[in-house]
């Protein structure tokens, strides 16, 4: 669960975190303002199966794409990208194409992000594209 | 996540200095898997001390002014798992500041996954990987811990035991324990007052128990001051061979829980134990020594 560039509001990030805790996953929480270079390379040693991205400070079309665009300069293929926060619907076209399986506005469930999670895990076993630099128009509507 | 790689071209690729294929080796051993890693001798410096007295900061101050010497520095941050839910939240690495952009540090977050000791034995393969891969100073950070948890000696050859102000009235409770096993003491939060005070107090509980052989640092981790002072002390200090009998002792307490833990018929032996079924006594006889 990451908090790229220079958005200081981490609440959102603090609720998923938690809540993907109790929901049995082991949870890596960047803290704040990190690069998407930085991010990269939080993944890469952690060896993340999945990445969150938290932002509201409308830079995600910026933000999200060149760490989308890291992760698979790095051989970070398989990593599982999804988004959250304030992202207009116009932007999540673009964000899909890039890589980014699902985005989670104000209002969701946190049940709805474990839920999202466990199709991606059933994607994975069964062999089907899901990560970020694997060729899919799958995502999570 | 390793899908599909054999190990063997996964551990030369590591050895080679490809980082993402060691987070991939360390992500198996993690769940089991065996390396033939060539025989080590890893530079080792285990950190603990109670929850909250800024472990991960401090270390985060040393990582930054061992990559300034020179070192390569890797960090593996043990966070607890939830009993609940079997899920973690780490979040040791957000309090190193240097641990992300650094091309000489590597930090690993791991989960104790409910291991009792709160240290899992894979930690030694693992720092065994690192040490292959040419990492220099190996850090173990324990999860927050009190007097009793004194696993990381299975793992480190050097112990410092971090603790903060305002905590003297335990001081005399903890000579017993890990205190008794630390090698270098640090007295964090010196930018608030009473630290001065509770220095004081581990260096007056030190040597009543006689171990003026340990050395008490005052340092901040915020303001960065001591941390020089303290970084010279752990370089100089030689591993530990006092300890061996107890390291031996503790690596197999913890290799026995992981066997235990690790027990096809333990979820089995707790159902039944929770109804009534069976005593404890004969639980222990299933989950005994024999694998079947």
């Amino acid at each position: 669960m990451a908090k790229p560039g220079l958005d200081g509001h981490d609440r959102g990030a603090k609720v998923i975190a938690r809540a993907l805790r109790d929901g049995g996953h082991e949870v890596v929480y960047t803290g704040l303002r990190k690069t998407p270079g930085e991010i990269v390379r939080i993944v890469m040693d952690e060896d993340a199966a999945a990445l969150g991205l938290s932002t509201l400070s409308g830079a995600h079309d910026v933000l999200l794409p060149a760490i989308c665009e890291g992760l698979r300069q790095e051989g970070l293929t398989e990593v599982v990208v999804f988004a959250g926060g304030i992202i207009p619907n116009g932007d999540h076209e673009s964000l899909h194409e890039d890589g980014v399986r699902a985005i989670f506005g104000p209002g969701t469930r946190t049940s709805e992000i474990l839920d999202f999670l466990e199709a991606a895990r059933q994607r994975i076993e069964g062999g089907k594209p899901v990560g970020v630099g694997e060729n899919s128009g799958w995502r999570w509507e | 996540m390793a899908m599909g790689v054999i190990p063997a071209d996964l551990l030369d690729s590591a050895l080679a200095g490809n980082r993402r294929d060691l987070a991939r080796m360390l992500t198996l051993i993690e769940n089991g898997g065996a390396f033939d890693i060539p025989e080590q001798s890893p530079w080792t410096l285990g950190v603990t001390g109670p929850p909250g007295v800024g472990k991960s900061t401090l270390i985060g101050r040393l990582i930054s002014n061992w990559a300034d010497r020179g070192e390569r520095i890797a960090v593996l941050a043990v966070d607890p798992s939830s009993p609940r839910s079997g899920g973690a939240l780490l979040a040791d690495r957000m309090r190193m500041s240097t641990a992300d952009s650094n091309d000489s540090v590597f930090v690993r977050s791991l989960a104790t996954r409910n291991h009792p000791g709160g240290l899992v034995s894979c930690l030694s393969p693992m720092i065994d990987a690192l040490a292959a891969c040419g990492w220099s100073r190996i850090v173990i950070e324990t999860v927050g811990a009190g007097q009793a948890e004194i696993r990381v000696v299975a793992f480190a050859d050097r112990i410092l035991l971090v603790d903060g102000p305002d905590r003297g009235d335990i001081v005399q409770a903890e000579k017993a324990g890990i205190m008794e096993l630390a090698d270098i003491v640090a007295i964090n939060k010196s930018d608030i007052p009473n630290s001065q005070q509770a220095a004081d107090s581990v260096r007056a509980a030190l040597e009543v128990g006689g171990d003026s052989s340990v050395i008490v640092h005052l340092v901040s981790a915020h303001d960065g001051s001591g941390i020089i002072e303290l970084l010279d002390t752990i370089e100089s200090c030689p591993a530990s061979g006092a300890r061996d009998r107890l390291r031996v002792r503790e690596r197999l307490l913890s290799a026995w829980d992981s066997r235990l833990l690790a027990h096809p018929r333990l979820n089995e032996v707790i159902d039944a134990l929770e109804t009534g079924s069976i005593t404890l006594d004969e639980a222990v006889e299933i989950v005994g020594l024999s694998e079947d």
